[in-house]
């Protein structure tokens, strides 16, 4: 479990979460990047840059 | 060995790539460019024997890439790929001195001479930016007053490199376009891209669909990855009217969830044998 930093959600995690993962809050739908695991730390994910792409 | 992965992001590609190094056992580090510190002077990431890019950000792709060059560390996909990629300006200078057929292209500098080039190409036509991709900032314009609006909107609200402008004749497509993979030198896969609306890519609901790898499709798309640099690339290829085929653009970081089992080709188990290959 971990918690939203937006709206202070409890968050199930996935059992093969990684760090740099990014998972949507289901509460208030915000991006979430993982920036640890042990423990789960959480922080909001960066806007998109315009120069992101593929 | 030890190879690295260059990213900030790990989505469901990166997922993929990382599971594909476990399943061969091979060493990795994860690296954060956010969290790069790179002494001009030193010789930071040379112990790798090969490094994977997957920035979203192309700029950090481009230096990044510049750097490992200097080390000696081989890429994928490579410096001279992701410049050339990175830029649509490049990719179409590329591909024309290539002979790879492409839309044709015009470029402007100012809203006066882009309105010139506009015009005497004929409408439609559609603006890109030059950098970025998903189908971002794509304009097609049917007409002057669009034109004049969208040149003075780029002039005015984008920074400098919007006044640039990128000006490519607009293919009628039959609902539907194609993109290619390329690892190496080896049209893996492709897939069919179908959309009502005229911009086609699955990042804007395009659907994904398995189209098989002709021998005209794959000479084209083995042709524009070799005019751009190599390494893993998908080439986003027109079927036109007249039934030729052109390429529109390439994209050295390509995405690749939807074409997994669409094709039933494994894309990452591709990239990473060929990752091993340049890195032995």
């Amino acid at each position: 479990m971990a918690t939203c930093p937006e709206c202070a959600a409890e968050l199930d995690m996935p059992s093969d979460v990684v760090e740099g993962e990014i998972l949507v809050c289901p509460d208030c739908g915000v991006e979430l990047e993982v920036r640890g695991t042990d423990p789960i730390e959480l922080d909001l994910a960066p806007e998109v840059e315009e120069d992101w792409g593929e | 060995m030890k190879v690295g992965i260059v990213c900030s992001r790990v989505r469901v590609e990166e997922k993929l790539l990382i599971a594909a190094l476990k399943a061969r056992q091979v060493g990795y580090d994860r690296i954060d460019p956010r969290k790069l510190d790179i002494d001009l002077a030193g010789e930071a990431l040379s112990s790798y024997d090969g490094m994977l890019i997957r920035c979203l950000s192309h700029t950090r792709a481009y230096y990044i890439t510049r750097w490992l060059e200097g080390m000696g560390v081989p890429a994928i996909s490579p410096h001279q790929t992701v410049h050339t990629c990175g830029d649509k300006l490049m990719t179409t200078a590329a591909l024309e001195e290539a002979d790879v057929p492409s839309p044709r292209t015009r470029l402007a500098f100012t809203p006066s001479a882009a309105l010139d080039a506009i015009e005497a190409m004929g409408y439609p036509v559609v603006l890109k930016p030059l950098f970025g991709s998903w189908g971002r900032l794509l304009a097609r314009v049917n007409d002057r007053d669009a034109a004049e609006a969208i040149l003075e909107h780029k002039k005015t609200l984008g920074g400098y490199q919007h006044s640039i402008v990128y000006i490519q004749e607009y293919v009628e497509k039959p609902g539907r376009d194609i993109r290619s993979f390329v690892v190496g030198d080896e049209t893996i896969c492709a897939i069919y891209r179908a959309s009502e609306h005229w911009i086609t890519n699955t990042a804007r609901g395009g659907e994904a669909s398995n189209c098989p790898v002709t021998p005209e499709i794959d000479a084209l798309s083995r042709a524009a990855a070799k005019a751009v640099g190599g390494g893993f690339v998908a080439i986003d290829l027109f079927e036109t009217s007249d039934g030729r085929l052109m390429v529109n653009e390439v994209n050295h970081t390509p995405e690749f969830r939807n074409s997994i089992d669409t094709t039933g080709v494994d894309i990452p188990a591709k990239v990473i044998d060929h990752l091993l290959e340049i890195a032995a």
